[in-house]
């Protein structure tokens, strides 16, 4: 009885033994040499794998991050200053310190703006509706308020408002990755310069069409006119194609502009309210 | 036993209220709104400027590359300026706006009713009068007819088929022509396969009009090479890959064009234009519109000038009926709902339909549920839910080697699919995306 006991211990055991030298072996012959830092850099990423630095994935961003010499070029919409300062520490390499960014969507044509003109009842996405036709105002530039931008966003953070029709971003949450940018087929959203207290001065329309048949489809379409240009004092409004742009990088939030719109339609926001001023009292156009 | 294509179709309600309608002609709008996009191609390049006086039949804008038409006044009168309005495809593009004053016609086209058989000129001619009088398809794509009038080298054509199937419901627009401009039509034909080198044509009329078959057999006796032929009533029978496979069961490669196959389709409409530019010196400024629908008080086929705003059109039929839904510019199935009445008529406009807000409103979208109707209903056998599915999820590959391109958009996936899928929007994405990514490889 004892015999078959120590027989299966015994062979059991050098089975035991041969598979682990077998194992052992082969691992030795087919180690695969990785750099533990993309590990390490890995698990300093968002982790959210947006695809907001163009590549497929986190992972496939860290092992870019090592393999560069030089990393500058190479950013994550996602991870703060912080973030990338750490990933930087870790590989013993700089980084280019970059600028805040957040999505801001350059339409205001809710229906009280810019009466709705027709009724859409196809397949509710922007993407289809764009290829149809003008949309269901008069603004063949306008937001159709079909949601695509929502259902692109990986981070909650920008949803369609049911009063306005229109998106709304919330800053807190917007990781700037690109992702609403693209899917939106009207190109109505803009990455722009994230400010202190998330303080923000654009023109929130991006109609091409002359003064006059952009004001009659939108009352607060921007219609050209160059009032803003002139009064910038710092040269960052341009006016081309009948549509005038703040540039974010160049512009100082002088708020100088705002009032000067015709149709309001450059947008001040999360601004304290203005003074009551001279000038503020001939153009009752401040805020919005 | 009627011929017919052998693979799809569907029947939907034939709906032809106006057949019984002889073509009224409407009167000339106060200002007419002229598109330089009616056709397929580059849009034409304006050769009139604000201030100017033009008499219809007049050049007023040149075609701008190989694919592209002449467009000419259908009016006389002083033009006011040039501008983006939106036309009948739903965009804002450029058009020339022209004050009307008087109807003065160009003196050169022959306004006289008379019935001018005799063909003098050769076929090179044929081809550039079309080309010069800016005739393009009328059975809806609008394609140039001059340069289906040119046949490529090492390739010939047989025969030439003439399209007067009108499959589409509700329009009756070839049918009135059928009946009313026979023998222009007939010399029409015959100028056109003189164009071609062809000593046979072939109409082909879906049996729902009889009359339209009746007329054409007794007439086609007096012409050489020309017979009429009854199709099956059968939806898509007027596509043109159909049409060939029902009359000369010829099946066109995916890709290619009729010539491949030795033959040329031309629609009634354009056959009845080319007698007009020949014989008549006239260029395509008017056409036969069906303007259609249940509410209408007073339906009926007009003929109507390019430029005309579409709610003239809808006055002209009684006014629109307080029940309106949606207004469609087109058949019901491949047609286009307009966003705005002021939109004027086209080339390739054939019908302009109101329909009541109950009829055209889309029901309610559910899940697909495999039943493979859409499969087997595709006239180009396709797999339409397939194509949805993978445009929906944005996998272009597959959308592509599934031949996506070989779509027609004639809409019977979307007319019959139980779940009310919007399948044509969706193949009809897969259908851009996928030229535009073909076209970006090629460069």
């Amino acid at each position: 009885m004892s015999d078959v006991i120590i027989y299966s211990v015994v062979s059991l055991s050098l089975i035991g033994v041969l598979a682990a030298l077998i194992l052992f072996i082969i691992a030795q012959k087919f180690k695969v040499i990785e750099d533990p830092r993309i590990d390490l850099v890995e698990q300093a990423l968002p982790g959210a794998n947006c695809g907001g630095c163009s590549m497929p994935g986190c992972r496939a961003f860290a092992e870019e991050l090592v393999k560069a010499d030089d990393i500058s070029h190479l950013n994550c919409p996602v991870a703060s200053n912080e973030n990338m300062a750490e990933i930087a520490k870790i590989l013993g390499k700089e980084i280019a310190e970059k600028e805040p960014l957040v999505a801001v969507v350059k339409c205001n044509g809710s229906p009280e703006h810019r009466p709705k003109t027709n009724h859409y009842d196809g397949a509710s996405e922007c993407r289809i509706a764009s290829a149809l036709y003008t949309g269901d105002t008069g603004c063949p530039y306008g937001c159709l308020g079909l949601g695509e931008c929502e259902r692109a966003c990986n981070f909650d953070a920008i949803h369609i408002d049911k009063e306005t029709g229109l998106p709304v971003v919330i800053d807190d949450k917007c990781t700037a990755c690109n992702a609403c940018v693209i899917a939106c087929p009207r190109n109505i959203i803009e990455l722009r310069k994230k400010n202190k207290k998330d303080r923000k001065i654009f023109v929130s329309c991006i109609n091409e069409e002359k003064g006059g048949v952009a004001r009659k489809n939108c009352k607060v379409a921007c219609i050209g006119c160059g009032r803003c240009v002139k009064v910038c004092p710092f040269e960052a409004i341009t006016l081309e194609n009948n549509l005038a742009y703040i540039d974010p990088f160049k512009c100082r939030l002088c708020r100088k502009c705002a009032p000067e719109c015709p149709t309001n339609a450059i947008l001040e926001i999360n601004f304290p309210p203005r003074k009551e001023k001279k000038e503020a009292a001939e153009t009752p156009a401040g805020e919005k | 036993m009627l011929k017919t294509f052998p693979k799809g179709g569907i029947h939907p309600a034939e709906h032809k209220i106006t057949a019984g309608k002889p073509t009224e002609t409407l009167p000339v709008p106060k200002t007419a709104v002229i598109p330089l996009s009616q056709h397929l191609g580059a849009p034409s390049t304006p050769v009139v400027k604000k201030g100017d006086m033009v008499k219809a039949g007049q050049l007023i804008a040149k075609s701008s590359a190989f694919v592209s038409a002449n467009i000419h006044s259908s009016v006389s009168g002083k033009v006011t300026k040039i501008d983006n309005v939106i036309d009948t495809s739903g965009y804002r593009q450029p058009a020339v706006i022209i004050e009307v004053e008087g109807d003065e016609w160009d003196e050169k086209i022959d306004p006289g009713k008379t019935l001018k058989k005799e063909i003098t000129i050769s076929g090179e001619e044929i081809r550039k009068r079309t080309e010069e009088a800016g005739i393009v398809g009328l059975g809806g794509a609008t394609f140039p007819s001059h340069i289906k009038l040119s046949v490529p080298k090492g390739k010939k054509a047989e025969v030439l088929i003439i399209n007067g199937a009108e499959c589409e419901p509700y329009l009756t627009a070839d049918h009135r022509l059928m009946l009313e401009k026979g023998d222009e039509l007939m010399v029409g034909i015959t100028l056109l396969m003189k164009a071609l080198g062809v000593e046979k044509a072939m109409i082909g009329i879906e049996n729902n009009k009889p009359d339209a078959v009746d007329h054409l057999t007794s007439l086609a006796v007096n012409y050489k090479g020309i017979s009429v032929h009854a199709l099956k009533v059968m939806y898509p029978q007027g596509a043109e890959k159909q049409l060939i496979k029902s009359l000369i069961n010829r099946e066109v490669p995916s890709g290619a064009l009729p010539i491949e196959v030795g033959t040329v389709v031309h629609n009634v409409g354009t056959a009845v234009a080319v007698y007009e530019a020949v014989q008549k010196n006239k260029p395509l400024f008017e056409r036969v519109v069906t303007v259609s629908g249940k509410s209408l008080k007073n339906p009926g086929n007009f003929l109507v000038r390019i430029g005309t705003p579409v709610s003239e059109l809808i006055e002209a039929a009684g006014g629109m009926p307080e029940d309106t839904g949606k207004i469609i510019n087109g058949g019901p199935m491949m047609g286009k709902a307009l966003n705005t009445t002021e939109a004027p008529v086209a080339k390739g406009t054939s019908g302009i339909l109101v329909f009541p807000a109950s009829d055209s409103k889309r029901e309610e979208v559910q899940k697909c549920i495999r039943c493979a109707k859409c499969v087997s209903i595709c006239p180009m056998g396709l797999e339409p839910y397939l194509l949805n599915a993978a445009s929906e999820r944005e996998m272009w590959e597959i959308v592509e080697t599934d031949r996506v391109l070989d779509c027609m958009e004639c809409g019977s996936c979307s007319y019959i699919c139980p779940s009310r899928l919007p399948l044509l929007d969706y193949i009809r994405l897969g259908k851009s995306t996928v030229s535009k990514i073909i076209r970006s490889r090629k460069q």
